[in-house]
């Protein structure tokens, strides 16, 4: 489904991803493990089409097609989602209105018809029971005032509502307390689909006791420098990252 | 050298209007006009030296020499104004084409118990002593040479006056039509809005200009509320492209009295709105409420300036701006705490979205506070679209313009939001979702 090969990225004159290699197939979860900086947003925001990020090498293929060449809403409407570690509040906005808009656009970009307001209120309502979402947040402006679960919780309704191809998590477990974890954890597992791939990226393994990945890589300094299955989450939590960094500097 | 110029020619145009007015007209009401006519030749059109016109050049106005109207309302058409407009149809309206009362376009029917609504012209026929005792009080010409200008050739405009006690349900629209003639217009209509103790009211003046011609609006309002009234008034700017407008609100509101005055300003060449308001009485409130949308060359100034007089009063200002193309958007808002205001409470906030490169705005907070124990706060923003929710917006499917579009929707909606009356609410959502849609 998704394959990244030899890709470098950069922020202003600072090299951040220095060459990417991952082959990622539908219906796997990947775990992107790393310490901090070591470039794992980057990499879901350079899959999502962040312009603040100049590509500098390398290729992504997804379904047969060049995804760099897209821009971020046609990477969107192809079946592309990014749960953003941050997610942005718009006052103004309601979270039924806008995800509305946004799955109009995917539709009408497959040829599919509109939902009118009727079949959109039934589809949300469906998947709001999935995060455990009360209708009076959808109601109210995009994430304005919603505590940390709260947004992350709205990240993953937003995909539920979207049915993307291909998910993309960054940080979804960070300002989470146990509980709301595990509700976020759950929606994702719902959402595991023989046709869907997930990247989640996580900088702790305590996500990956309510999301169980298939692969593990753990990305140091712009390269994937270990990977291994969900028993290498497990060595990481017990040895550390510094683990990897010497095991790194060793290898030079 | 213009505002030389243009002195003598509005001289001119007053002797000449005067030689030719029927001598029926009372002698209070030729003192008054004879007062703004000395005012504005002392005064002149402001120049940009003019600390309160700093950064409006009003020289396009000055230069241009307009015809008096004479009321040409024959090409216009009540479903035309409702079309272009924000009004609603069902409820009671004056209009008024160039400045002149147009009886077959307004409605007046269905008003209710205890609200008068007059043309000025009709209202002084009716009660001489009212109008002879407050037009003129509220709006000074001394030190405003517009409201000067607008003095020295007042002659029509509304009366909208509430009994006390009585309490209007249904808003009162006053429309002000400006059309193109042969040559270019000037109208200066003048209204007069006097609300009883505990009236309530809504009232709503929408200006709006028709074809593509040249004419200058010079509005000047004075509205009175009386102890514990209770005013939605709002002023809906829809200026043509090529129509100045200079539009002067004068509130002076007694002991209680709450005043919300919004001012929407969605097109116009050159536009500036004064909103000064006076609380006069302890307890009084004041809300202003403002959004601004200017694109290619436009010009919108709204100066506000809010006098604290009595104690425990309080002033809420919103005032919120998008500008495009190379549009210049101004913002002044002037508090002035007085000695005896103590335990006032005011606050004021300027926003302003820039859509390009080229727009420019200025943004002036002037506060003046003469009292110790008050709560004063101001902040003013100037920012472009936010990129990280641009891209929030994008990637979850929508295009690049929708989201813009979105973005501007969600940033007047706040102001929006604070419309009470769901007609003209809705009515300017959807005048919103089809402007910013557009682009």
């Amino acid at each position: 489904m998704l394959d990244i090969k030899g890709l470098r990225a950069r922020v202003g004159a600072k090299e951040i991803l220095r060459g990417i290699d991952l082959h990622i197939g539908a219906g796997e979860v990947h775990a992107i493990m790393g310490p901090n900086g070591s470039g794992k947003s980057t990499l879901a925001h350079v899959l999502s089409g962040r312009e603040n990020y100049e590509v500098t090498g390398g290729s992504v293929t997804y379904l047969g097609n060049d995804l760099l060449a897209m821009s971020p809403e046609v990477r969107a409407r192809e079946g592309v989602f990014l749960a953003f570690q941050y997610p942005v509040e718009i006052p103004g906005v309601s979270t039924t209105y806008f995800l509305k808009a946004a799955l109009n656009a995917i539709r009408k970009h497959r040829g599919l018809e509109e939902l009118d307001a009727m079949e959109f209120l039934t589809l949300i309502k469906d998947k709001m029971q999935l995060v455990e979402m009360d209708q009076v947040l959808t109601n109210r402006p995009l994430n304005e005032g919603f505590s940390g679960g709260e947004k992350k919780r709205n990240e993953i309704l937003q995909m539920a509502v979207l049915d993307p191809t291909l998910a993309l998590l960054d940080e979804t477990d960070s300002g989470l307390d146990i509980d709301a974890l595990r509700i976020v954890a759950g929606g994702v597992n719902a959402l595991r689909r023989e046709d869907r791939a997930m990247v989640v990226i996580t900088h702790y393994q305590r996500l990956l006791d309510y999301i169980v990945p298939d692969f593990i890589h753990v990305l140091y300094d712009g390269r994937i420098v270990k990977s291994g299955t969900k028993e290498l989450a497990l060595e990481l939590e017990s040895k550390g990252y510094d683990w990897i960094k010497s095991a790194v500097a060793l290898a030079h | 050298m213009i505002t030389t110029d243009s002195k003598e020619r509005y001289l001119a145009a007053y002797k000449q209007a005067q030689s030719h007015a029927p001598k029926r007209a009372p002698a209070w009401l030729n003192e008054l006009r004879e007062a703004g006519m000395a005012s504005f030749d002392q005064l002149g059109f402001p120049t940009t030296r003019n600390e309160d016109w700093k950064y409006t050049n009003v020289e396009r106005i000055a230069a241009q020499s307009f015809a008096r109207a004479n009321g040409e309302a024959k090409r216009v058409s009540a479903g035309e104004i409702v079309a272009r407009s924000l009004i609603d149809p069902a409820a009671p309206r004056l209009v008024f084409v160039n400045g002149v009362y147009t009886p077959e376009l307004s409605q007046t029917a269905m008003l209710e118990r205890g609200v008068v609504v007059r043309s000025l012209v009709d209202f002084i026929k009716e009660d001489d002593g009212t109008a002879a005792a407050r037009l003129g009080r509220y709006a000074s010409g001394r030190h405003q040479p517009l409201v000067a200008l607008n003095t020295e050739f007042l002659k029509d405009g509304a009366v909208v006056s509430l009994a006390a006690g009585c309490r209007a349900e249904q808003p009162i629209y006053l429309v002000f039509v400006s059309t193109a003639g042969s040559e270019p217009v000037v109208s200066h209509p003048r209204t007069l809005i006097l609300l009883g103790a505990g009236s309530e009211a809504k009232i709503v003046e929408s200006y709006l200009g028709l074809d593509g011609g040249g004419y200058f609006c010079n509005a000047v309002t004075e509205l009175v509320g009386g102890p514990d009234s209770v005013i939605e008034h709002y002023r809906l700017q829809q200026e043509s492209d090529t129509g100045f407008h200079v539009g002067s609100l004068e509130a002076n509101l007694e002991r209680g009295c709450h005043l919300t005055a919004h001012a929407v300003s969605l097109s116009g060449a050159l536009v500036r709105n004064n909103v000064r308001i006076t609380l006069n009485g302890e307890g009084s409130a004041c809300v202003l409420n403002g959004l601004y949308l200017a694109d290619g060359k436009q010009h919108i100034d709204n100066f506000t300036e809010i006098e604290h007089l009595k104690p425990r009063a309080s002033s809420l200002e919103l005032y919120k701006g998008i500008l495009s193309g190379s549009a210049h958007g101004v913002f002044n808002g002037k508090i002035v705490v007085h000695k005896d205001a103590q335990k006032t409470d005011a606050r004021q906030t300027n926003k302003n979205l820039l859509l390009s490169a080229d727009a420019v705005v200025n943004t002036k907070p002037q506060l003046e506070i003469y009292a110790d124990d008050v709560k004063c706060s101001h902040g003013s923003t100037i920012g472009q679209m936010d990129s990280d929710a641009l891209f929030y917006l994008r990637s979850r499917g929508l295009g690049i313009e929708e989201a813009r579009s979105l973005l501007s929707f969600a940033f007047a909606s706040d102001v929006v939001g604070r419309i009470k009356i769901d007609f003209l609410r809705a009515r300017l959502d959807e005048y919103l979702v089809a402007r910013f849609g557009r682009k």
